[in-house]
């Protein structure tokens, strides 16, 4: 058993890892509950926010705090486009196709990077504002880590309140339900599918701006970790806002600890407890049985 | 008389052509790395590229016969690297395959052409075991080994005071076998391991191990790991103060590809074992500059070495006249190597090709001349020195 102040630094770690998935897994559970598509093409989506964060920087000399804000509006765009162009046309046909199409999408974004910009990713500084670190004690927590489970925290919390507090949430909650009623009241429920599908491709971007200065901004940054997000979507339930919320920080925070404890399973327990959970609980810890 | 004299001419031109009907229709020459996943820069389309270029360079031809080089990606996947290896091997005529990136397939692949006699050259896996207790009688190991790593900055690192170590090693055939030979060298010098974390390949986030190895309070931290590994784990040591803290990085085993990726400001002051630097002389500047006309990017050691052994394996074609493997690595024992990228080189039995080493020093912002300016040679390593088994080797074609 490792001393206590190393398991402190091991679970502020988890959980900054958490707070990527909570973000990510965020995003995936808005576009699910209201489009009903399980969007692969969401790692592709983190992976595009991390470069435009790049090619902002390096074409257009604009640093972090901007591409904060105009990366997810870029990529956010792009996600409309999809969903217009691509998304629209088989809205009403099986959860599988909707799969499918996200996933081929999201291999020909990630081959044309690759192609480009070959797959060792390139550098990507963190802002002056946030360099260096604190000595907390037990251990030395760089800036830039704190900001990111500060900023994701409060990014998780306002998207929580849109959807659960607002009228606008209502809306979208309602449409989930019941599109055809929704749309008789006066409300365009296609264009609030489009935008919402928007929003949650600029989650993903907004994630992707925040990991470019930690990781490698890298074509294969999005599928390696996709893969873990759709897993801790699985076990908060699909389509459930607090259920992705809870499940992204409760699982960084397991993961940290099998890294302290058994490190060569760090990449498999997440799985592990969704083949579990799946097990016990079919929909998910926060799902509705449907 | 007449008579014999044109059955004597006729069976001198026999003799001279005779080998040209062992061969095939097509020389075929196969590539089978990691195509797209975090080794894919250090070999990847670059050493297909490479391996092309070789053929082009030799002519395009062979006593006749066409020359031709097939791909694969192997994913990383060792039994997806063998399951190519035997199509090609049976299905598709191929007589030799090259760059073989990631050691564990490298490793399984060997398994493949020892049971069918057939060649592999092998200029990307790392593993010492591919040379050592693995060996085969038709695998040849051509760039670099976990050992000459170890051997180059390792030793380089322990003499320099570095004498407390911990390794983070990539929880497969390659990073223990790279962890093993250099954990050899710190203690034939009298230093000593406090500890070691086994992270599985293809990890993002290596804080919370970076964590372990700065409690270990060990003056070097050992990266036994490759490719975007070693990327992220150098990064991110930045970023918690791991280095300012008075703890050493020594990245076992990085490409220029990596240390490019990463950028001076992170990197500089790394020292990395290497068999080839593209701006080393100039010899290995016009080969570079070829290749960069055709890649946009400068080669790394791996890329490096899939032209020269396939450069030497279609001149042992030529002279020997045959594809079997056996008469090939008979042949190319038998020679010293010596090219652009390997300087005094010669095959030992157990497949290694053992010749010069580098370490070389990563370069600061302010030293570099330009995007590719990387690095500053610090020593050259003997081929003697860097590819000596402290523990001598288990490979069974070592005559004692």
């Amino acid at each position: 058993m490792p001393p206590a102040p190393v398991l402190f630094a091991q679970l502020l770690i988890g959980l900054i890892n958490g707070s990527f998935y909570a973000l990510l897994s965020l995003g995936l559970a808005i576009i699910f509950g209201l489009l009903n598509i399980i969007n692969f093409t969401h790692g592709a989506q983190y992976m595009l926010g991390a470069f435009c964060a790049w090619f902002l920087l390096t074409w257009f000399g604009i640093g972090y705090w901007l591409a904060l804000v105009i990366a997810p509006i870029v990529v956010g765009a792009v996600g409309i486009a999809i969903e217009q162009l691509l998304l629209r046309h088989i809205a009403r046909l099986d959860h599988l196709y909707g799969l499918l199409l996200t996933f081929g999408l999201a291999l020909i974004i990630e081959g044309v990077f690759r192609q480009g910009f070959g797959a060792s990713g390139l550098p990507y500084t963190i802002p002056a504002a946030l360099e260096g670190g604190r000595n907390l004690g037990f251990m030395f927590l760089p800036i830039y880590r704190g900001w990111v489970i500060v900023f994701s925290l409060a990014v998780c919390f306002a998207t929580w309140f849109i959807i659960e507090r607002t009228r606008l949430g209502s809306f979208l909650r309602a449409a989930t339900e019941n599109p055809a009623l929704v749309q008789a009241f006066g409300v365009n429920v296609p264009r609030m599918v489009t935008l919402t599908y928007g929003a949650g491709a600029a989650l993903a971007a907004l994630a992707g701006v925040l990991a470019a200065p930690i990781y490698q901004v890298s074509p294969l940054m999005g599928g390696n970790i996709i893969i873990v997000v759709f897993a801790v979507v699985v076990i908060g339930g699909m389509g459930s806002i607090l259920g992705a919320i809870i499940s992204g920080f409760g699982l960084g925070l397991i993961e940290g600890l099998t890294k302290v404890f058994y490190p060569e399973a760090s990449n498999t327990i997440i799985f592990v407890i969704m083949a579990l959970v799946l097990l016990v609980k079919p929909a998910g810890l926060f799902g509705r049985a449907s | 008389m007449k008579l014999a004299l044109a059955a004597l001419a006729v069976s001198l031109l026999m003799v001279g052509t005779a080998p040209a009907q062992d061969l095939p229709n097509t020389i075929k020459i196969g590539v089978l790395g990691d195509m797209s996943s975090l080794y894919a820069d250090n070999g990847g389309r670059g050493s297909v590229v490479a391996a092309q270029m070789a053929v082009d360079d030799f002519g395009g031809t062979l006593l006749g016969k066409k020359i031709e080089v097939i791909s694969a990606d192997h994913q990383n996947k060792p039994d997806l690297g063998a399951s190519i290896a035997r199509q090609w091997f049976d299905d598709q005529g191929v007589q030799m395959i090259g760059d073989l990136s990631t050691s564990s397939v490298g490793l399984a692949v060997q398994e493949v052409a020892r049971a069918e006699n057939k060649l592999i050259i092998n200029s990307g896996s790392a593993s010492s075991d591919i040379d050592g207790k693995a060996c085969a009688p038709t695998a040849l190991h051509w760039v670099y080994n976990t050992v000459s790593l170890a051997n180059g900055t390792g030793a380089a690192v322990v003499r320099a005071g570095g004498d407390t170590w911990f390794f983070i090693t990539a929880d497969y055939a390659f990073g223990h076998a790279l962890q093993r030979d250099t954990a050899a060298v710190v203690e034939a010098n009298n230093g000593k391991v406090l500890g070691s974390v086994n992270v599985p390949l293809n990890t993002a986030d290596f804080s919370s191990f970076l964590l372990q190895a700065q409690q270990s309070k060990a003056k070097i931290i050992g990266l036994a790991n490759a490719g975007g590994d070693t990327q992220n784990s150098i990064k991110q040591a930045a970023e918690f103060g791991i280095v300012a803290g008075g703890q050493k990085m020594a990245a076992l085993l990085a490409f220029v590809a990596d240390i490019h990726s990463l950028g001076l400001q992170t990197a500089q002051g790394l020292q990395l074992t290497e068999s080839f630097y593209w701006d080393q002389d100039d010899q290995t500047r016009e080969w570079s500059k070829k290749f960069f006309a055709k890649m946009n990017k400068e080669p790394t050691m791996l890329q490096a070495g899939v032209y020269s052994s396939t450069m030497y394996y279609l001149n042992a074609v030529k002279a020997t006249g045959t594809v079997d493997a056996a008469t090939i690595v008979k042949e190319l024992k038998s020679k010293p190597i010596n090219d652009f990228l390997i300087r005094n080189g010669h095959l030992q039995d157990d497949g290694m090709l053992v010749h010069d080493m580098y370490l070389y020093e990563v370069k600061k912002p302010s030293e570099s001349k330009g995007e590719w300016d990387l690095y500053k040679l610090i020593a050259t390593i003997p081929g003697a020195e860097a590819y000596k088994r402290p523990q001598g080797n288990e490979c069974p074609l070592v005559k004692s």
